[in-house]
C-alpha cells in the first residue's frame, strides 16, 4: 500500500471529473471519475457496452464530452480533435492498428511525420531512428525493417504500432484490446512490450476484458459498468473474482468484507 | 543471415524473451509472406537472386510476366512479318507507345489511390485541341504559351474532378464517366468555335517544337551525350546512395545488383540509340532519336521520383492501401486525392500533345473513349493493381510499349480494326489472368 500512498501525492497525468457523453437516448458515459497515473499501466475493464470505447474516444479527442472536466497534468484541457489530443501527447492504438499493408515498417512508423531533407524523404535518417526505437523496445523478431507490414505476424504488427506511438513522443498511450486477436506467445510479446513502455516512463491505458492479461501487466485497474467507474485502485487490492463481480453487478459482496478495498472502490 | 539490425538488437536486448521469433518460423502464413520481402534481407548477389526466384514462386512476380509477354508478342509478329523488328518500325512503335505510356502514367495515379479516371482520353484531346488552335495562324500564339494554356486547362479539369470527388464524396467512376461524356461534347464545341478548325481538323504548323516532338530527331552525337550523362548520373546517384547506406549500417541491396542495374540501363539505352541512328528513310535519309522518347522517359523518371521520394507520393500509396490509417496519421487525404487527379489530367495533357504531334493535327473525330481504355489497360497490363496501393511509373511504361506492340504488329500484318481491338482485349485478359493466377498460387501456398 506504500506504493499507493506515494501516488496520491503526485498529480495524475490525466484526471476525469464527472465526464458524461450521451448519444440520443443512450447515456454512453455517465459521470466517470478516473485518475490515470504517470508511468503506470492502468487497465480499463468492463463488459461489452460498459462504455470503454466511448471513454477512450473521448480521451483521444474524437468527440467532446457533454459534461464534466478533463485535467491534463492538473490543468483543465479541452480535447476537441485527435490532433489536439496528439499535441498533448495522447496516442491511441485501435484494434485495427491503422497500418498500411503495402508500406514497410519504417514507412509506417513515420507515416504523417516523415523526415524531409532537400525536398525529398530522408530514408536514411528515418530508418536509423526507427531501428533505434525498435531496439529500445526490444522488438527483435522482425527480420528487416524494410519488409512490408503485410508480411508481419499479429504481434509484430502490434509492436510496430506501439513503436510508432513511442516515436511520436507520446506521454499517454491508449491501447484498445491489444491482445484480442493474438495467440499465446504473441500475447506474451505484446504484454512484455507494454511493460517496457511503462518502464520508459510512458503512461499506458489498456482496454481489455482478458483478466489474465490485466493481472499480468497492469499496475492499476478501473472497472466500468453502465458508463460509470464502479471500482478503481491498485491491481494488488483486487482479485479476478472481485473484478468479475464488479463488471457484472457493479458491486461485490467479497469486497465489503475488506474495508481497504472498499475505499479503493469509492475513492475515485 | 548477416543482417545488421538483428545483430545489434540481439546484442542490446539479449535478455528479452524471444517468443515471437519462434512463431515466425512455425507460422506458415508468416513464412510464406516474408518470402515476399526476402530481397531486403539479402546481402550477396547469390542470396539476392535466390530470394528473387523464391519471390516469383510465391506470387510476387513483379515485371516478369509482362517482359515475358512482350518477348512472346515480338517473336510472334517477327515470324509473321520480318519488317516488325526493322529500325524504322521499332522507332514507329516506340513513338506510338509514347501516347499510351503518358495516358497510362496518368491513370496510374488514380489506380494507386484505388480510384479510376475514365476521363484521361478526352482530357488529352481537349488539351491538344486548345494548344493546336492557339498555334494555328488565326491565333498565332508562341508555342510555349499555347502549351502552357493547354496543359493548365487539363490540370484544371483534373482538379475540378478531384474536388467533386473529395468534397461531394462522389465515386470517381461516376465523376470521370461524366467527364468522359461531357468532354466529348466540349471537344466538338471547341472545333465549332475555333477559327483555326477546317473541316473538323486543326493542323499543326509543320515547324516548331510541338511538331518536332515526334517528327524532329536528335543528332547522333547529341543522343550519345544525353545517354552518357543520364546513365552516368544514374550510376553516381544509385551507387553513391548504396554505399552511403552501407556505411550507416542501413539495409541496402548488394552493390553488385546496383551495378548490374546501371549496366542494364546503359546497354538498353545504347541499343535504343543505335537502333534510332540507323537510316530508316525510304527516299531521303532519316535517322536519330525522336525528341519524344527522351521526354517520355524524363516524365517517367520525374513521376517515379514524385511517387517514391516525396511525401505526396508516399501518402498516395498510404491512402490507396488504407484511407483510414492515412487519415489517422494526420494526412490530408482529400487534398492528396485532388492532387492525384490533377496530376493524372496533366500527364494526359502531355499525352495529347504527343498524339497531335504524331498525326500533325487533331480532328473532331478524336476517340477519347477508346484511348482511355488503352490507358487503363496499359497501367493494368504493366502491373498496377485495380485495388489500390500498388503501381509504379515504370509499369505504365512497360504496359504502354506492350499495347503499342500489339496495335503496331497487327496493323503491320494487315489485321482489320475489328481484329486489332479483339486482340488487344485478349492481351489485356491474358495479362490480368496470368497476374491473378500467379497471385492466387502465391496466396494458396502461403495460407495452406
Amino acid at each position: 500500500m506504500s506504493d499507493n500512498d506515494s501516488e496520491v501525492e503526485r498529480v495524475p497525468l490525466i484526471e476525469l471529473r464527472g465526464v458524461k457523453k450521451r448519444f440520443g437516448a443512450v447515456q454512453a458515459v455517465n459521470g466517470v471519475d478516473l485518475d490515470i497515473h504517470t508511468g503506470k499501466v492502468t487497465a480499463l475493464a468492463g463488459d461489452n457496452g460498459a462504455g470503454k470505447s466511448s471513454l477512450i474516444k473521448t480521451l483521444s479527442g474524437l468527440w467532446e464530452p457533454d459534461e464534466g472536466q478533463i485535467l491534463w497534468e492538473g490543468k483543465p484541457v479541452h480535447l476537441r480533435s485527435p490532433k489536439e489530443a496528439e499535441a498533448l501527447g495522447i496516442t491511441t492504438i485501435y484494434q485495427d492498428l491503422a497500418l498500411c499493408d503495402n508500406l514497410d515498417i519504417v514507412q509506417n512508423m513515420f507515416l504523417g511525420h516523415e523526415v524531409v531533407r532537400h525536398f525529398t524523404l530522408d530514408e536514411g535518417t528515418m530508418e536509423a531512428r526507427a531501428k533505434e526505437t525498435l531496439s529500445e523496445l526490444a522488438v527483435t523478431t522482425v527480420r528487416s525493417i524494410r519488409q512490408p507490414v503485410a508480411s508481419l505476424s499479429g504481434g509484430q504488427r502490434q509492436s510496430v504500432a506501439v513503436a510508432k506511438a513511442v516515436m511520436s513522443n507520446a506521454k499517454l498511450v491508449i491501447m484498445d484490446e491489444p491482445t484480442a486477436a493474438l495467440g499465446v506467445s504473441q500475447t506474451a510479446t505484446v504484454l512484455a512490450l507494454i511493460k517496457r513502455l511503462a518502464s520508459r516512463g510512458v503512461t499506458v491505458l489498456v482496454i481489455s476484458h482478458n483478466l489474465n492479461d490485466i493481472f499480468e501487466v497492469a499496475d492499476r485497474i478501473a472497472v466500468l459498468r453502465l458508463g460509470r467507474v464502479v471500482a478503481a485502485g491498485p491491481i494488488s487490492t483486487f482479485n479476478p473474482e472481485v473484478i468479475v463481480d464488479y463488471m457484472t453487478t457493479g458491486r461485490s459482496e467479497r469486497v465489503s468484507a475488506n474495508p481497504s478495498i472498499a475505499t479503493a472502490g469509492v475513492q475515485n | 543471415m548477416d543482417n545488421p539490425l538483428t545483430k545489434t538488437d540481439q546484442a542490446t536486448a539479449a535478455p528479452a524473451p524471444d517468443t515471437d521469433h519462434v512463431d515466425t518460423h512455425t507460422d506458415a502464413a508468416a513464412v510464406g509472406l516474408i518470402a515476399a520481402a526476402l530481397e531486403v534481407l539479402a546481402n550477396s548477389l547469390g542470396e539476392y537472386v535466390r530470394a528473387w526466384v523464391k519471390r516469383i514462386r510465391n506470387g510476387e512476380s513483379g515485371a516478369l510476366p509482362i517482359l515475358a509477354g512482350l518477348v512472346l508478342i515480338i517473336v510472334i509478329f517477327q515470324v509473321q512479318q520480318s519488317k516488325f523488328l526493322s529500325s524504322g518500325n521499332i522507332v514507329n512503335l516506340l513513338v506510338q507507345a509514347a501516347f499510351f505510356v503518358l495516358l497510362g502514367l496518368g491513370e496510374t495515379f488514380a489506380l494507386i489511390l484505388s480510384e479510376i479516371d475514365l476521363s484521361v482520353g478526352f482530357i488529352a484531346g481537349v488539351g491538344a485541341t486548345i494548344t493546336l488552335a492557339l498555334l494555328s495562324p488565326s491565333y498565332g500564339w508562341p508555342w510555349w504559351a499555347a502549351v502552357i494554356v493547354g496543359l493548365v486547362a487539363c490540370a484544371v479539369i483534373g482538379a475540378v474532378q478531384g474536388i467533386l470527388i473529395t468534397r461531394l464524396h462522389l465515386p470517381s467512376f461516376v465523376v470521370t464517366l461524366a467527364s468522359l461524356l461531357g468532354l466529348g461534347g466540349v471537344l466538338i464545341f471547341l472545333f465549332d468555335s475555333f477559327h483555326g478548325a477546317v473541316g473538323g481538323v486543326i493542323s499543326l504548323p509543320t515547324s516548331g517544337p510541338i511538331y518536332n516532338l515526334v517528327n524532329g530527331n536528335m543528332s547522333a552525337s547529341a543522343s550519345w551525350i544525353v545517354l552518357v550523362v543520364a546513365v552516368g548520373l544514374y550510376a553516381v546517384v544509385s551507387i553513391g546512395r548504396n554505399t552511403r547506406r552501407r556505411a550507416r549500417g542501413l539495409s541496402a541491396p548488394p552493390l553488385s545488383i546496383t551495378v548490374l542495374t546501371v549496366v542494364v540501363a546503359g546497354v538498353a539505352g545504347a541499343a535504343l540509340v543505335i537502333v534510332c541512328n540507323v537510316n530508316r528513310g525510304n527516299l531521303v535519309p532519316l535517322s536519330g532519336v525522336p525528341w519524344v522518347l527522351p521526354l517520355v522517359l524524363l516524365v517517367v523518371v520525374v513521376w517515379n521520383l514524385l511517387l517514391t521520394k516525396t511525401r505526396t507520393g508516399r501518402y498516395m500509396y498510404a491512402i490507396g492501401a488504407s484511407p483510414e490509417a492515412a487519415r489517422r496519421a494526420g494526412i490530408r487525404v482529400q487534398r492528396i486525392r485532388t492532387v492525384a487527379f490533377t496530376l493524372s489530367a496533366f500527364t494526359a495533357g502531355l499525352g495529347g500533345l504527343v498524339f497531335a504531334s504524331r498525326l500533325g493535327s487533331i480532328s473532331v473525330g478524336y476517340d477519347g473513349s477508346t484511348y482511355v481504355l488503352y490507358a487503363v489497360a496499359a497501367a493494368v497490363i504493366g502491373g498496377a493493381s485495380l485495388f489500390g496501393g500498388h503501381g509504379k511509373a515504370v509499369h505504365a511504361l512497360l504496359g504502354g510499349v506492350l499495347i503499342a506492340a500489339v496495335v503496331n504488329g497487327l496493323a503491320l500484318i494487315g489485321v482489320s480494326t475489328a481484329g486489332e481491338q479483339i486482340a488487344t482485349a485478349l492481351v489485356l485478359l491474358a495479362a490480368v489472368t496470368v497476374d491473378s493466377l500467379v497471385r492466387r498460387r502465391g496466396s494458396s501456398t502461403t495460407v495452406q
